[in-house]
């Protein structure tokens, strides 16, 4: 037992392994936020006019704005004039034509991140497109997707090749005025994906991209657009990495969604940024606005989340239920160690006829880890027959810890059927003892517990994903059993 | 607050202030001088605070009520009182928010047990009510606290000595019968170790049209005390009620409460218990009935304090017509309040499509060894159950009926004192969508 004790010990000092950093030149704007570093984006990414009006307009209401207090995470202040807003990997001036032409540093980093960026894409039958700060280095498999008329681009190459498809849907969803981080994604944000699957097309594959902090001190604003016309489906994977660091990065992504009638889009996330050393300091802080909108009749969009890393999550995937007999799904593990603190749940408004929705978010807190719930199930007056069922479910370790749980539901049709369960426990004694008196060992049992405990929404995930997401558990989880 | 709203307050404060019981007694006057200004620094909670995110006051800001007249009104039986009277029960009346001694029926009281008025006390022993009437560590709670501590004006009074029992029920009965009358009453009840006490807080109304009652009730238990509060809210269709209970627990002590809401216009009862010594428990249990375009609103807040403790919560709405319902249920469990027990559960009926329920449990867990739960839903009556009853010959009305009644009664079948459960079935009864003469 003494030895085991030693070993978890270990275990919690265990420094965060994906810890390791490029240096790499780049091309970073100085330090600051007005409308003159707004254009100068808009302008280096060679934008059209409407883009740059957007985007001033979005910087002009931002100023309006004040940072959001109702959550219940507590950070130092953010000087939003320390943060450059846009750093661009130098390697780009010239243009990468192929693989052979990307900063081989910079390959060298996706190597060690497993990313399937070279022939390996293949084997892993997987697309990806890479962002490394703030602008897409690489995409893959585009000509195999093109064929069926899919576009799978970054957002920059979206502007210049598809504006008609970025102005009309871009901001459909999370409007420029949305809220205080999401407006400062609109004014500044430098790159992200877009993805357009054209009517009647499945995608052939899981579409996939991860994200990298790298250069210090820039935040990074990505803006992810998924449109699934009518018939298509689309699954999307979103995995993030980051080296370590000392000082807190802002990071505030916008991610829209838009499912057009019988279109189904599942968008899947694991998330492992720098969560911040032992005594909480450092870590990424994570203020993302992710929506999607259920638009026609018979769509369908669901979210899985495994969030274990950033030193702050603040993050509320939703669905806008419009189209009739659409459905919202959202899933949803949320970890929390040291001094780590999650704010996350989900809204789903239910605006048509026979819609349906499904919450099942679990959220773990260890060490001094501060996980809450905070959700929202809408049902509009016209919304009838209405379904939602939302399980909230809390798993304590440690007295230190914290989990809460804020669910808020409005229900203004009869018809409507809204069920909500929370439960907040500790590992059972019971069941440890259970599984002890039948040879397994203490640390086994536990993470056996605990992956049964997260179970539903694991299922949820592509197959890759559930594999790295079970690996993140173990090792955050292991640590924190005394 | 606008500063016409603010200006009315302020002229009716300086005219009623030295009207008020215990005008003369110094840290009174500067305990009330002290609330009115936190209420006006405070003013009237709006939308944008996130405790009234559901609930407007806004036509509470807008009326023009009159404050309580000081002197005691001198009145015969109303009639209303007789059929309220609650058989085996102590009983204080207060007409519009003043002691009605004539009608109350309060009998000669055990040793160790005081019931008093509040205006009362002041006169007699207002040293008794310091701790009572002072404004809280924490500050007031909203607008609504500090503008009844700045104006309150009667109210009950109830102590038990440590070990003292009231054997029979105390009933507090409210009564409102005048229009365009605000009242601020403030009860306080103090039960020593190892007391026990059963109180019965009623608010009526004889045709009073529309007025405002504001009323606190405090209750502190001292260890191993055991407490029961059922308040009834039966306020006239076009009153607003703003009700708190504050209730603080010793260890070993208990506190069952039951809120049943079936009047006024707009109406809000906040249940705040702080289980502050260990192994104290609570049970919450509510009922809210509307119609119309009745807007009641129900938050509690358990706040575990201590190691072993636990607290039950059981809510249920049923609403029809345009009415609206909020249920607030948070429970707290502080950091080293091991083996805490925590179950909550709101369940809404809407039986018409116009109707809103807003429900809000909330759960905020800094310890480990808990075992927390919440359950709400919102729903209708159920197509097969009432299938089941029309194919066995029971109209489709009545059939409605019965399945409403089994689904409220559920609430009060908790009640343990019988005289007081009789009487909440047959306002369910009366309350019963049509057809309900079925199940007599």
């Amino acid at each position: 037992m003494a030895s085991e004790a030693l070993r978890l010990e270990e275990l919690i000092d265990r420094g965060y392994q994906q810890g390791f950093y490029t240096a790499l030149e780049t091309d970073t704007v100085a330090r600051g936020l007005d409308e003159d570093v707004v254009r100068l984006i808009s302008a280096k990414k060679n934008e059209p006019e409407f883009m740059r009006e957007w985007r001033l307009k979005a910087y002009r209401h931002w100023l309006t704005l004040a940072e959001p207090r109702w959550s219940s995470i507590v950070h130092p202040p953010i000087d939003y004039q320390a943060i450059s807003y846009y750093s661009a990997p130098k390697s780009r001036k010239d243009g990468p034509q192929s693989l052979a032409d990307v900063d081989p540093a910079l390959l060298r980093t996706y190597e060690k991140l497993g990313v399937p960026l070279a022939e390996r894409e293949l084997l892993a039958g997987v697309a990806v497109d890479a962002v490394f700060d703030s602008v897409s280095v690489a995409t893959t498999f585009k000509d195999k997707l093109a064929e069926l008329g899919i576009i799978f681009c970054s957002f920059s190459e979206a502007v210049q090749e598809h504006p008609a498809l970025v102005r009309q849907y871009l901001g459909s969803v999370v409007p420029y005025t949305d809220n205080y981080f999401a407006t400062l994604n609109s004014a500044v944000f430098s790159d992200g994906s877009f993805c357009y699957i054209p009517p009647g097309v499945r995608c052939p594959m899981e579409l996939s991209t991860y994200f990298r902090i790298n250069a210090i001190n820039t935040g990074q604003f990505e803006r992810t657009l998924i449109i699934a016309d009518k018939g298509a489906y689309v699954s999307y994977l979103e995995g993030c990495t980051a080296p370590m660091r000392d000082e807190n990065q802002l990071h505030a992504a916008v991610v829209e969604l838009i499912a057009l009638e019988d279109a189904q889009i599942k968008y899947a996330t694991v998330q492992n940024w720098y969560p911040g050393d032992k005594e909480g300091r450092g870590g990424i802080y994570n203020f993302v606005t992710k929506r999607g909108d259920c638009r026609g009749a018979n769509s369908r969009i669901s979210w899985t989340q495994v969030e274990t890393g950033s030193a702050i999550t603040w993050k509320y995937p939703s669905v806008i239920l419009q189209g009739d007999n659409s459905v919202g799904e959202f899933r949803s593990v949320a970890l929390t160690n040291n001094y780590q603190q999650a704010d996350t749940g989900t809204k789903m408004i239910h605006l048509g006829r026979n819609t349906k929705s499904t919450i099942i978010s679990k959220g773990i807190a260890a060490g001094h880890g501060r996980n809450a719930y905070r959700g929202l199930v809408k049902v509009a007056k016209n919304a009838a027959n209405a379904r939602n069922y939302t399980q909230c479910d809390s798993l304590l370790m440690g007295d230190r810890c914290a989990a809460h749980t804020f669910p808020y539901i409005e229900v203004k049709n009869a018809t409507a059927r809204v069920e909500h369960e929370a439960s907040t426990s500790r590992i059972g004694e019971d069941q440890l003892f259970y599984c002890q008196s039948r040879g397994i060992g203490p640390e086994d049992a536990v993470s056996m517990i605990v992956n049964g405990f997260c179970k539903e929404v694991f299922k949820e995930l592509p197959m890759e994903f559930a594999v790295e997401a079970q690996k993140l558990l173990g090792v955050s989880l292991e640590g924190s059993i005394g | 607050m606008n500063a016409l709203v603010a200006d009315r307050f302020v002229a009716d404060f300086e005219r009623v202030k030295a009207l008020l019981p215990g005008a003369y007694v110094p840290w009174l006057q500067l305990a009330r001088e002290e609330a009115f200004t936190a209420f006006l620094d405070k003013g009237f909670p709006t939308l944008r605070d996130e405790d009234w995110k559901y609930t407007s006051v806004a036509p509470i800001e807008k009326s023009r009520f009159v404050l309580t007249p000081a002197a005691a009104k001198s009145c015969n039986d109303l009639g209303g009182v007789g059929t309220q009277a609650l058989p085996g029960a102590r009983l204080l009346v207060f007409i519009d928010g003043r002691h009605a001694p004539e009608l109350s029926r309060l009998g000669a009281l055990p040793a160790g047990v005081t019931v008093d008025s509040l205006a009362a006390m002041l006169e007699r022993e207002p040293e008794r009510l310091q701790a009572a009437l002072a404004c809280p560590a924490a500050g007031y709670a909203s607008g609504f606290a500090a503008l009844n501590a700045a104006f309150v004006s009667d109210g009950a009074y109830v102590h038990l000595a440590a070990g003292a029992e009231l054997e029979e029920p105390l009933q507090l009965l409210f009564l409102a019968t005048a229009a365009n009358l605000a009242t601020h009453s403030r009860n306080v009840v103090v039960a020593g170790a190892g007391s026990r006490v059963r109180i019965v807080e009623q608010h009526a109304s004889l045709n009073a049209g529309a007025y405002f009652s504001n009323v606190v009730t405090d209750i502190e238990a001292g260890r191993g005390a055991a407490v029961e509060h059922h308040k009834l809210q039966q306020e006239g269709p076009q009153a607003f009620h703003i009700a708190a209970v504050n209730a603080a627990l010793g260890g070993d002590a208990s506190f069952a409460s039951s809120s049943f809401a079936f009047g006024g216009a707009l109406a809000r009862t906040a249940i705040n218990v702080g289980l502050n010594g260990a192994k104290a428990q609570c049970s919450l249990d509510g009922l809210t009935m509307t119609d119309g375009r009745q807007h009641v609103d129900h938050h509690t807040r358990i706040d575990h304090a201590q190691p072993q403790c636990s607290s039950r919560e059981f809510y249920k709405g049923v609403l029809d017509g345009a009415s609206r319902t909020v249920f607030n249920g948070k429970v707290i469990v502080r950091a080293g309040a091991q083996q805490s027990d925590a179950l909550q559960t709101n369940r809404n009926l809407l039986l018409s499509d116009q109707a809103e329920a807003d429900t809000k449990p909330q759960l905020e867990i800094w310890a480990d060894d808990v075992k927390c739960g919440h359950g709400a839903t919102v729903g209708q009556l159920d197509p097969d159950q009432i299938f089941y009853l029309r194919a066995r010959g029971v109209d489709a009305a009545a059939a409605r009926a019965l399945l409403v009644f089994a689904f409220a009664n559920e609430v009060v079948e908790r009640i343990r004192w019988l005289p007081l459960r009789a009487r909440l079935e047959r306002l369910l009864r009366a309350r019963l969508p049509h057809g309900a003469g079925a199940l007599q």
